[in-house]
């Protein structure tokens, strides 16, 4: 009986202390050397998270809040692929929701000299060694492919390998590795034309401008599913090399990118990336593969 | 001692810039080297787009800004329509930043999906400089018309000439040569401009040196294109120079003879 009773206050104890820990979860979960109060961050007690305005979807979502100056989708909503995972690797450094400030930042500022305004910039930023000389790169938060959309019932609808594409004329956007994948493995006979945004590439698409764009295979389906009427995928490439990875994009040397690694490393390993890119990018999958 | 303020007041300068504490940062970013030997060549082919855009574009604004400069120098009420007209054209597209009509005509006319329009970038890109220009050339025609003494038309009415004659072989000779230097300065306005075809998708100097900044984080590439700008401008400001120091001597040398 007393052996029971010693049991059962020992059970309560451990009770305790779980819902104690729960309470403070972060607490149960921490990342050592990377307690919130020994972050070198913009402002203090905040993380400080920069993408560019509007923000598009899949990488975000839950549209547009009344009132915020986000456009088309508002950060701060949590929904997105990219918003998911910023929120999700602020709570494994111990940030509550509330402490984690959107700012708009525009790409080609993103990687400019001095002071940066964020502690990380999130915006489908893919990783290069030449741009990894002017910036410090997190570890992949997601493995991307490019793909090409055409309209369908044009001739380039019919294309199945990148031969096929040689001879069409391809938009893209300007500073995306996209643009590199057309120059380097798909070679067209004429010059890519280039886009300060996806919009203007979506629009010269529309109005018969260009054959084809070339864009990341999520944002492939949100441009055929959204933007372009009649739009087609036609067809998604591996990555040539190296895979082609999206990294958070932090100020050259910042240390913070140690700890925002091993909170990713984490949600790697026990499967939340997996989950979240299913909850968000799932129908981002299954495009043919163009050889 | 002109000589040794200017070496001073550069080493200052010098030094205070390369004190300052985003230095190291700044020249790892803007003065590279190996990058700007890698960009360069690229950058120079893309800068014969911008120099075709030029060429092309300078001649239809001189014809059609001096077009515009006539139409609003015909005197007597019938005209009033075409005056009217040159000067809403002015003021409406000195009035518009280049940027937009631009943009306006490089995404919206190709929308119309009208056939047998062009729908091709450099086309309407084109389009809109010429448009945007003529604005401002045609202006600077017409002070060269207003600066011409209306004695000077009395005499070849006088000698004759019908208006029309007089306006060809006297006003205008003498118009034109007194507006040169203003029409070279907005020739190398419309020389910079070029780059904003980039907008359209039109890959040129500026496009391409964007393109290198962003495969490679490195600005270097901007400095490689601004300084092929300078290098076409430079050569036009000469000329201007010397046409306006010949054009002086001359003047003074028929005065003397006179």
């Amino acid at each position: 009986m007393r052996r029971a009773f010693i049991a059962i206050s020992l059970l309560a104890a451990a009770l305790a202390v779980t819902a104690g820990a729960s309470g403070k979860s972060s607490a149960a979960v921490a990342i050592p050397g990377c307690a919130t109060d020994s972050l070198k961050l913009v402002s203090a007690g905040t993380l400080t998270v920069g993408t560019d305005n509007p923000a598009y979807g899949p990488w975000f979502g839950g549209g547009e809040i009344k009132g915020s100056k986000w456009k088309i989708n508002d950060p701060a909503t949590g929904k997105g692929y990219e918003s998911a995972v910023a929120y999700e690797v602020a709570k494994r450094l111990g940030f509550a929701k509330s402490e984690l400030k959107w700012v708009a930042v525009p790409f080609n500022t993103s990687f400019r000299p001095g002071k940066k305004n964020f502690d990380f910039f999130v915006n489908q930023v893919s990783y290069t060694p030449q741009r990894a000389k002017n910036v410090t790169f997190s570890a992949s938060y997601y493995n991307v492919n490019q793909a090409v959309v055409g309209v369908k019932g044009k001739p380039i609808a019919t294309a199945r390998s990148k031969a096929d594409l040689r001879g069409y004329e391809l938009g893209v956007q300007i500073g995306t590795t996209s643009y590199d994948y057309i120059v380097k493995n798909i070679k067209p006979t004429s010059k890519p034309a280039v886009y300060d945004t996806n919009n203007d590439a979506v629009t010269a698409l529309k109005n018969g401008q260009i054959d084809g764009i070339v864009v990341d295979l999520p944002t492939a389906f949100y441009v055929t599913a959204v933007q372009v009427e009649n739009g087609t995928i036609v067809g998604q490439f591996l990555s040539v090399g190296s895979q082609e990875r999206f990294g958070l994009v932090f100020q050259k040397g910042n240390s913070l990118a140690g700890c925002v690694n091993k909170a990713l490393t984490r949600m790697r390993a026990d499967g939340t990336l997996k989950r979240l890119q299913t909850q968000w990018l799932s129908k981002a999958t299954g495009a043919r593969v163009l050889q | 001692m002109a000589v040794v303020s200017t070496i001073v007041f550069l080493a200052v300068l010098v030094l205070l810039v390369v004190n300052s504490p985003g230095w190291e940062d700044v020249k790892r970013q803007f003065f590279d080297w190996a990058e700007f030997r890698e960009a360069l060549p690229e950058i120079l082919s893309a800068f014969g787009t911008n120099v075709r855009i030029f060429c092309i574009a300078e001649v239809f604004i001189l014809v059609f800004a001096l077009v515009l400069a006539v139409l609003r120098s015909l005197p007597g009420p019938v005209f009033f329509p075409l005056r009217a007209l040159a000067i809403v054209y002015a003021d409406l597209f000195r009035g518009i930043p280049t940027i937009l009509v631009i943009y306006i005509l490089g995404f919206g006319v190709p929308a119309l999906q009208l056939s047998g329009v062009p729908t091709s970038e450099l086309f309407w890109g084109t389009v809109g400089l010429v448009l945007v220009y003529s604005a401002y050339v045609s202006e600077v025609y017409r002070a060269g018309i207003e600066s011409v003494h209306p004695s000077q038309e009395a005499a070849a009415r006088s000698l004759g000439l019908s208006r029309t004659q007089s306006l060809r072989y006297v006003i205008l000779p003498q118009a034109v040569r007194r507006v040169i230097p203003p029409l070279l300065n907005d020739f190398i306005g419309l020389q910079k401009d070029t780059a904003l075809i980039a907008l359209l998708g039109v890959v040129e100097a500026f496009r391409q040196s964007q393109i290198d900044v962003a495969a490679t984080f490195n600005y270097t590439p901007y400095l490689a294109t601004a300084l092929l700008f300078v290098l076409i401008t430079i050569p036009l400001a000469r000329f201007t120079d010397w046409l306006v120091a010949r054009d002086r001597r001359r003047s003074q040398a028929a005065r003397l003879a006179g």
